[in-house]
């Protein structure tokens, strides 16, 4: 691995090393590029994740404190967890459950596609679908993903029997193991899936892709990279000129450390990564970087998601098998009949028994709830993954009464749902309360919306500067040295899981930076 | 001694405040894990008596007539380590124990419903009922109660171990699933 001096302005410095950083790190490297990474949390790897839930819940998620408020039910039901996401090498790729569907063309046009939505601030993206897909089909190599490419589907779990039967007495025709980023044959380097199911507790055999163990070590092979674990960015800073030329952060023993740079990409997730950006203002830019237009945080959007839960006379062990691994796609289709805009897909999903009753049911106790969790081993479970609208009040800010360890104001998450929202879940829960119904469910129980885990569009991409933070690269309208690397760029966020077009994105500003580098641009 | 079954029982008993015990119970889920006949749990900020009312709100909170006492013994055992550690959760518990008025456990299920009812609001309430959820279903005792299997990895996961094995509905045709990755 690099070391590369504090003092050195030619370093590329990336802050956060999961699906948009450590592809993006490993991008730039291997083109030659001296890169800098600065990652949060710690080390893991496929011998140290745990495998007890609640261990490895602490071991790898960000729990540093968030406050939160609007009328979003997560307020309600997890107040002290907004969102759910990864503080570890690889960041949020070690916990996804790897589903890796695209975007499709007229999600990328949702103003057009939808119209003029009240109380919605929805845009077109600034790249077509066609722009996209050669990076798509970049992503889909580079990560296995199932039923692309020729690569296999992953074999159909328990569960996934009971979703399939279910949806087929619906009528849903396109209902599969899904495309995902789990190996269903042994693939560059990796073992096949031995359905664990712990996904989300890190896996154990590196059949999910993860940057932890694959982008981030070839990245390091490069000779290019410096790692530096525990290392939290505090502030980006600028030079008279208005570009930015250093990073400010807390290394791993909490010392105030400042890295030169030459151009900075942050990727730190949709809510640190608004903060960071908004934690730097200065006097030339006293709304935070990239803010001149106050964009910056607004938008944020975190897909519309709950579970639902079907009880059945015999055992499904909904536990054994890959977390995810089942779609229908019907429904990710733009019909206003239904009586909303945007789609959402059904996805296959179940919990361990320990987070079950904390994350999967309403709140709850006594003798009703203890009897849903008593039909544990008949239950069979989904997801909904539907698109959300952007509204400009939803939105990152900071909140300066709750102050982090190092006395920085910490992020608040405010989230009104658009009646808009309400009505995608609403019909999926319907139709997905029908198709347990229809084979014969004993009881269906709807759960309650989790913590976000695909948090998206705070600082989005958008053609015309007024409307978002980013060009059709990730950078930023202000600074033309300062990059957005991660879900924050997505314009608006669709019905797909966010990490493929994360990846993809990753990909194309990879190719844009290294051109503008070479040319000088940067 | 030996047939105590010790669930996380502390070394030190200098600083044990109470106790809570019980006989492992034939044909329980934790006479599937344990080959005592008896377990105890030590308590170092809770009375044996105090342990024993909150015992018995854990059990309201999440009623599981077949699961031992042992395991909600270990939800309490979790909330004395956190009134041990911290003045204010130690006071909130001291003070709920008041709410909960004398012989709560020696109610019947509907008074103690009654009773936890009217103290749902309160930060006690709250903490218990966080602290049961997230204890009582992690114990091997749970595990063995509600037949989870859990970690996998190092049995080689479910592959061959019945994550295909429901047979009460249809297979799924190959084209919207796939192989199995081991050859036959």
């Amino acid at each position: 691995m690099a070391h590369i001096d504090l003092h050195d302005s030619n370093a590329v410095v990336i802050i956060g090393s999961g699906a948009g950083g450590g592809t993006l790190a490993h991008e730039l490297t291997r083109r030659g590029i001296k890169v800098v990474l600065l990652e949060a949390g710690k080390r893991q790897s496929t011998e140290t994740f745990s495998q007890l839930p609640g261990e490895a819940f602490l071991q790898l998620t960000w729990l540093d404190a968030r406050t939160q408020s609007g009328n979003w039910g997560v307020a309600r039901d997890f107040p002290s967890l907004p969102v759910w996401h990864c503080k570890t090498v690889g960041g949020t790729t070690v916990h996804w459950t790897a589903s890796a569907p695209r975007l499709q063309p007229w999600e990328l046009r949702a103003k057009t596609t939808y119209g003029n939505v009240a109380g919605a601030s929805l845009i077109d993206w600034p790249i077509s679908y066609e722009e996209l897909e050669k990076y798509y089909q970049i992503a889909e190599r580079r990560l296995g993903v199932t039923r692309r490419n020729g690569v296999p589907g992953l074999p159909a779990s328990n569960n996934f029997k009971v979703m399939y039967a279910g949806a087929k007495k619906l009528g849903y025709k396109q209902v599969h193991t899904g495309y995902m980023a789990i190996n269903s044959r042994a693939f560059d380097g990796r073992g096949a899936c031995i359905q664990q199911g712990f996904c989300v507790q890190g896996c154990k055999m590196g059949a999910k892709w993860s940057t932890l163990y694959t982008e981030i070590p070839r990245a390091e092979a490069t000779g290019k990279l410096d790692l530096r674990i525990g290392s939290t960015a505090t502030k980006i800073e600028h030079g008279a000129d208005g570009r930015v030329n250093a990073v400010v952060y807390r290394d791993g023993q909490g010392n105030e450390q400042r890295q030169k740079a030459r151009l900075v990409c942050v990727a730190g997730n949709a809510i640190e990564t608004a903060r960071l950006l908004l934690l730097s203002s200065s006097s030339k830019f006293p709304q935070g970087l990239g803010n001149s237009n106050g964009q910056v945080g607004r938008n944020y959007c975190h897909q519309i998601t709950g579970f639902v839960w079907g009880i059945f006379e015999k055992p499904v062990f909904s536990w054994r098998g890959a977390t995810l691994a089942g779609v229908v796609e019907d429904e990710v289709v733009n019909e206003p009949r239904r009586g909303f805009a945007g789609g959402y897909r059904i996805e296959l999903l179940t919990l361990d028994l320990p987070t079950f009753p904390l994350v999967g049911l309403s709140y709850g106790w006594g003798r009703d709830f203890a009897s849903i969790i008593e039909s544990y081993r008949n239950m069979a479970g989904m997801f909904i993954n539907g698109e959300d609208l952007p509204r400009a009040g939803n939105r990152i800010t900071l909140n300066p009464s709750v102050k982090d360890a190092y006395g920085l104001p910490v992020p608040n998450v405010h989230v009104d749902e658009h009646s808009n929202d309400q009505a995608v879940r609403k019909h999926a829960q319907g139709q997905m309360t029908k198709m347990y119904d229809a084979i014969g469910a004993k009881r269906i129980v709807l759960g309650p919306t989790p913590p976000a885990t695909h948090n998206l569009c705070t600082a989005r991409m958008s053609a015309n500067p007024r409307d978002g933070v980013t060009n059709a690269w990730g950078q930023t309208h202000d600074i033309k040295n300062l990059f957005i690397s991660d879900g924050s760029v997505l314009s608006t966020p669709g019905a797909a899981n966010p990490t493929l077009t994360i990846v993809a994105l990753a990909l194309r500003q990879a190719e844009y930076i290294s051109q503008q580098m070479k040319a000088r641009g940067i | 001694m030996d047939d105590l079954v010790s669930l996380n029982r502390r070394e030190l008993l200098k600083t044990t405040t109470g106790l809570l015990t019980g006989l492992v119970v034939v044909g329980s889920p934790l006479a599937l894990i344990s080959r005592g006949r008896a377990w105890a749990v030590d308590l170092t900020a809770l009375t044996s008596s105090e342990g024993a009312e909150l015992m018995a709100m854990a059990r309201t909170i999440a009623p599981h007539d077949k699961l031992d006492d042992a395991a909600y013994a270990m939800v309490i055992q979790a909330i004395d380590s956190d009134a041990s550690k911290d003045e204010s959760t130690r006071k909130i518990l001291k003070e709920g124990l008041v709410a909960l008025g004398p012989g709560f456990a020696t109610r019947t299920e509907s008074d103690r419903v009654v009773i936890l009812n009217k103290i749902e609001p309160s930060a006690f309430f709250q903490a218990m009922r966080l602290k049961t959820v997230q204890v009582l279903y992690a114990t091997p005792m749970a595990y063995a109660f509600f037949g989870y299997e859990g970690e996998a990895f190092s049995k080689g996961g479910y592959l061959l171990r019945g994550f295909n094995d429901l047979r009460w509905l249809p297979e799924v045709p190959l084209q919207d699933s796939g192989p199995l990755p081991v050859s036959s």
